[in-house]
C-alpha cells in the first residue's frame, strides 16, 4: 500500500515530485552531501585558524624571557610529566627523545636563562590581552606606548598599530572607491543607453581581473613616485598610496554589487516616474536609488571586507612601518601585511606564530560579520522588491 | 547648479499661515517665475548629473587604461621569446640571464591541479542548489550564506588555513600514518598539492555561482519535456541539463583559474618557493610561481633599476594569462545571457 505523499519538499528536498531508483537515491544523497562542502569549509577555516591562536586567546602562552630553571643534575628526581611541562614538549616529541637529548635540552634552558637580557621588561609575559591592546610603559620610553616589535630582544606584541594601519588604509580606499563606483553604477544601470551599457559593464569588471599583486606592483613602482612628485610628502610608500591602490581593488566589488542592486529594481518604478514627467536622472536619484539603498549599503560593506582583507597591495605599497599615527602620509603596517611578511620567519608553534594566527582569526571574524551583514541586507532587499513587483 | 532644491526663506512660517494663504503664496510664486522654469532646471540638473556619473565611469576606465598601457608599453620590449622559454639561474634579477619558464609551468601546474579539485565539488553543489534545493528553506539559505562568506574570506586567511589544516593537520597525519620512520616530513611541509587545495577552497564560490547561474538559465520546459518522456530526475540532470550548462560551467572554471593564477597570499606559506633548481615532479614538491615571482622581483631586487625591464615583462606575462582567461569568460557569459534573454 503506497502511502499518500504530502505535497511537501520532503526530507532534504530530495523527494520533490519524483520517486528515485535505489542507485539514484544514493547518488542524490551524495549530491546533497557534497553540497555541504561550502559550509564545512567555512567551519574548518575558522576552526583551524582559531586552533593555532587559541593558546594565546586563553592566556596559555608565556613569552617571558626569565623563568625558573632546574639544573640538569636534578633530572632524575623529576617525574615525566614535570619534565615534559618544563621542556614544553608534546608527549609524542617526548617519547622520541632519549635521556641524553633531554639532558642537553635542560642545559639549553639554563644557558638561555643566563643569556636573557637584564632588562626589567624581560620577565614580562607580552602575550596577555592587556599587553596586546593596551599601551605599556617600556624601559627607555617616556610614556606608555603601543608598540609592535616581535623580533626585538623583548617581543612587543601590541596589535593597536596594526589595527590602526588597517583601518587607515581601508578608510582611504573606501573614500576613493565608493563615490566613484557608485556614480559609475548609477550611470551604467540607469542613465547610459543600452548599447554603451553592453560594453561598459564588462570593461569595468575587467578591473577585477587584475591580480592584486599587479596592483601592488603598480602602486609600488608607478603610483608611489607619481604621487610623491605631486604631493611632495616624506616617505615614498605610505598609507595614502596603499589606500588608492587598494581602492582599485575595491572598485569592481562595489560597482558590480551596487549595479546589480540598482538593476534589480523593477522597471515599472522608473517608468512610472518618467510618465509623471520626471527626468531620467530624477527617476534614478529619487526613485531607483532609494529603493535599492540597502543593496548599495551591502556593496559598501562588502567593499570594506575586501579592503581590510587584501594583502598583497598593502604589503607592497604601504611601507610596512608599524607607527601609531593617523597621518595619511606616514608609512604604515596593516594586519594582513604583517601576517604575510612575518609568518615565514616564526618558530612553528611559538608565541609569535600564534599571535599571527590570532590576527588571522580577528580578520576572519571581521570579514565574516561584514559578509553576513551584507548577505542579510541583500536578501531582505530582494524579498522586498519581489514582493512589490 | 540652479538653486532648485533650496527652500524659500519664508518656508518655516508657511505652517502658521492658513491653507488658503499657502495656496495663494504658491500660485503667486509660480506666476513670478518664467513659465518654463521647472523644466529647464530639470533638464540642466539631469544633464549635469548624467555628466558627473559618466565622468566617474570613464575615470575608472581611464585608470584601467593607464595601468594596462604602462605595463604593456614597458613590458613588451622585455618579453622576448628567450625570456619566456628559458629557465632562470640563481641570479633571477639579471636581465640577460633571467627567464620565466619554470614559473609559468609552476603556475600552470598548480592551477590545473586546483581545477581538478574544485570543478567537481563546485558543480555538484551548484546542481544541488539549482535543481534540488527549495529556494526558501533555511538550509539553502545557510549554504548560500556560506558560499558568500567563503568568497569574502581574506586571501591571507586562506594561507593560514592551508598551513594550519592541510600542511600541519592533514600532511602531518599522513606522515605519521604512512611514513612513521621518516625524520624529515614528506607531506607535512609546503607542497604544490597543498597550494592547489588551498586555492580550490578559495575559488569554490566562483565555480558554484557561475554554474548555478548557467543551470538556472536553462528553460524549465526542457526539464519538463524530459520528465514527461519518462526520464528520472537524475537522468534529466545529467543528459539534458548539464550538457546545456556546459558553457556556464566552463566560464566558472575559467574565472576560477584566472582568479587563482594571480593570487599570491594563499600560496605564500603553502607551496611557493623563492628559488628551485628543478621543476616539481611530485605532488609534495614545492614550485616557483609567476605571481609570487612578480612579488619577489618588485620587493627583493638588489637593484630595482636593473630589474625593472624583466619585472615589467613578468607582469605583462601574468596579465596576459589572467586577462586572456577573463575575456574568454566574459564573452561566453555575455553570449549565455543573451540566449537566456531570448528564451525567457
Amino acid at each position: 500500500m503506497v502511502k499518500q505523499d504530502k505535497r511537501s519538499v520532503g526530507w532534504m528536498g530530495l523527494k520533490r515530485g519524483h520517486r528515485a531508483r535505489p542507485l539514484e537515491w544514493i547518488v542524490e544523497k551524495f549530491i546533497f552531501l557534497v553540497s555541504l562542502s561550502a559550509i564545512v569549509m567555512v567551519f574548518l577555516i575558522f576552526m583551524f585558524v582559531a586552533r593555532e591562536a587559541l593558546p594565546v586567546a586563553l592566556g596559555a602562552v608565556n613569552s617571558s624571557l626569565v623563568r625558573k630553571t632546574i639544573p640538569p643534575e636534578q633530572m632524575d628526581t623529576m617525574s615525566q610529566a614535570e619534565l615534559m611541562e618544563y621542556l614544553e614538549l608534546t608527549p609524542k616529541q617526548f617519547a622520541q627523545m632519549d635521556k641524553e637529548t633531554l639532558k642537553d635540552l635542560m642545559l639549553v634552558q639554563v644557558e638561555a636563562a643566563a643569556e636573557a637580557p637584564k632588562d626589567k621588561d624581560a620577565p614580562l609575559n607580552t602575550t596577555t590581552w592587556s599587553m596586546l591592546f593596551k599601551p605599556h610603559q617600556w624601559t627607555g620610553y617616556d610614556k606608555p606606548e603601543y608598540i609592535w616589535q616581535p623580533i626585538s630582544s623583548i617581543h612587543k606584541y601590541n596589535l593597536v598599530p596594526l589595527i590602526i594601519g588597517s583601518l587607515k588604509t581601508t578608510l582611504i580606499a573606501l573614500l576613493f572607491a565608493v563615490p566613484l563606483s557608485l556614480a559609475a553604477a548609477i550611470y551604467v544601470s540607469q542613465l547610459a543607453n543600452p548599447k554603451t551599457k553592453e560594453w561598459l559593464k564588462p570593461a569595468i569588471e575587467l578591473l577585477a581581473g587584475i591580480p592584486s599583486v599587479v596592483l601592488g606592483f603598480f602602486g609600488l613602482l608607478v603610483m608611489a613616485s607619481v604621487m610623491q612628485a605631486v604631493f611632495g610628502y616624506q616617505s615614498r610608500l605610505n598609507s595614502f598610496v596603499a589606500g588608492i591602490a587598494l581602492g582599485l581593488a575595491v572598485i569592481p566589488v562595489v560597482f558590480s554589487i551596487a549595479e546589480d542592486a540598482l538593476t534589480s529594481v523593477p522597471r515599472s518604478f522608473t517608468q512610472a516616474a518618467l510618465a509623471l514627467g520626471s527626468s531620467k536622472w530624477q527617476a534614478a536619484w529619487k526613485i531607483v536609488l532609494p529603493a535599492a539603498i540597502p543593496g548599495v549599503f551591502a556593496a559598501v560593506v562588502l567593499g570594506f571586507g575586501r579592503a581590510i582583507g587584501e594583502t598583497m597591495v598593502v604589503l607592497m605599497a604601504s611601507g610596512n612601518a608599524s607607527i601609531v599615527s593617523w597621518n595619511l602620509f606616514d608609512s604604515t603596517r596593516t594586519m594582513t601585511a604583517t601576517i604575510a611578511a612575518e609568518l615565514a620567519e616564526t618558530v612553528f608553534g611559538g608565541h609569535h606564530y600564534r599571535i599571527l594566527f590570532l590576527i588571522g582569526a580577528l580578520l576572519f571574524i571581521v570579514t565574516f560579520l561584514s559578509n553576513m551583514l551584507a548577505d542579510i541586507i541583500i536578501h531582505r532587499l530582494k524579498a522586498r522588491l519581489e514582493g512589490k513587483a | 547648479m540652479p538653486p532648485k532644491s533650496t527652500p524659500p526663506p519664508e518656508a518655516p512660517f508657511d505652517a502658521q499661515l492658513g491653507r488658503r494663504r499657502r495656496w495663494k503664496n504658491l500660485i503667486a510664486k509660480q506666476d513670478a517665475l518664467p513659465w518654463n522654469f521647472q523644466s529647464t532646471t530639470l533638464a540642466l540638473d539631469s544633464r549635469f548629473f548624467t555628466g558627473l556619473t559618466s565622468f566617474a565611469t570613464f575615470l575608472i576606465l581611464a585608470i584601467l587604461a593607464v595601468i594596462l598601457g604602462t605595463i604593456i608599453f614597458n613590458g613588451l620590449p622585455g618579453l622576448s621569446w628567450r625570456f619566456i622559454t628559458s629557465g632562470t639561474e640563481k641570479d633571477m634579477f639579471d636581465v640577460d640571464k633571467a627567464g620565466i619558464l619554470p614559473m609559468i609551468l609552476g603556475t600552470a601546474a598548480r592551477v590545473i591541479l586546483m581545477t581538478i579539485f574544485v570543478i567537481p565539488v563546485g558543480v555538484i553543489t551548484a546542481i544541488y542548489l539549482a535543481e534540488y534545493a527549495h529556494s526558501t528553506s533555511l538550509y539553502t539559505r545557510i549554504i548560500r550564506g556560506a558560499v558568500n562568506n567563503l568568497a569574502g574570506v581574506p586571501s591571507i586567511v586562506f594561507g593560514l588555513f592551508g598551513l594550519g589544516f592541510f600542511i600541519n593537520y592533514v600532511g602531518g597525519s599522513m606522515d605519521a600514518l604512512f611514513l612513521p620512520n621518516n625524520a624529515e616530513p614528506v607531506w607535512g611541509k609546503p607542497a604544490i598539492l597543498w597550494a592547489s587545495l588551498t586555492l580550490a577552497v578559495m575559488t569554490l564560490p566562483v565555480v558554484i555561482v557561475a554554474t548555478e547561474e548557467s543551470l538556472r538559465s536553462i528553460p524549465p520546459g526542457l526539464r519538463e519535456a524530459s520528465l514527461a518522456l519518462g526520464a528520472t530526475k537524475l537522468e534529466t540532470i545529467f543528459r539534458i541539463v548539464l550538457p546545456q550548462a556546459l558553457p556556464g560551467i566552463m566560464t566558472g572554471g575559467i574565472l576560477s583559474v584566472s582568479r587563482a593564477a594571480g593570487e599570491v597570499a594563499p600560496i605564500l606559506f603553502t607551496g611557493a618557493a623563492y628559488y628551485m633548481a628543478t621543476l616539481p615532479t611530485h605532488l609534495y614538491d614545492q614550485f616557483m610561481d609567476l605571481s609570487y615571482h612578480v612579488f619577489i622581483l618588485s620587493t627583493q631586487s638588489p637593484n630595482i633599476e636593473k630589474t625593472r625591464p624583466i619585472l615589467y615583462a613578468t607582469v605583462l606575462a601574468l596579465l596576459m594569462l589572467t586577462f586572456a582567461l577573463n575575456i574568454v569568460a566574459i564573452l561566453v557569459r555575455a553570449r549565455m545571457r543573451k540566449s537566456m534573454r531570448a528564451l525567457h
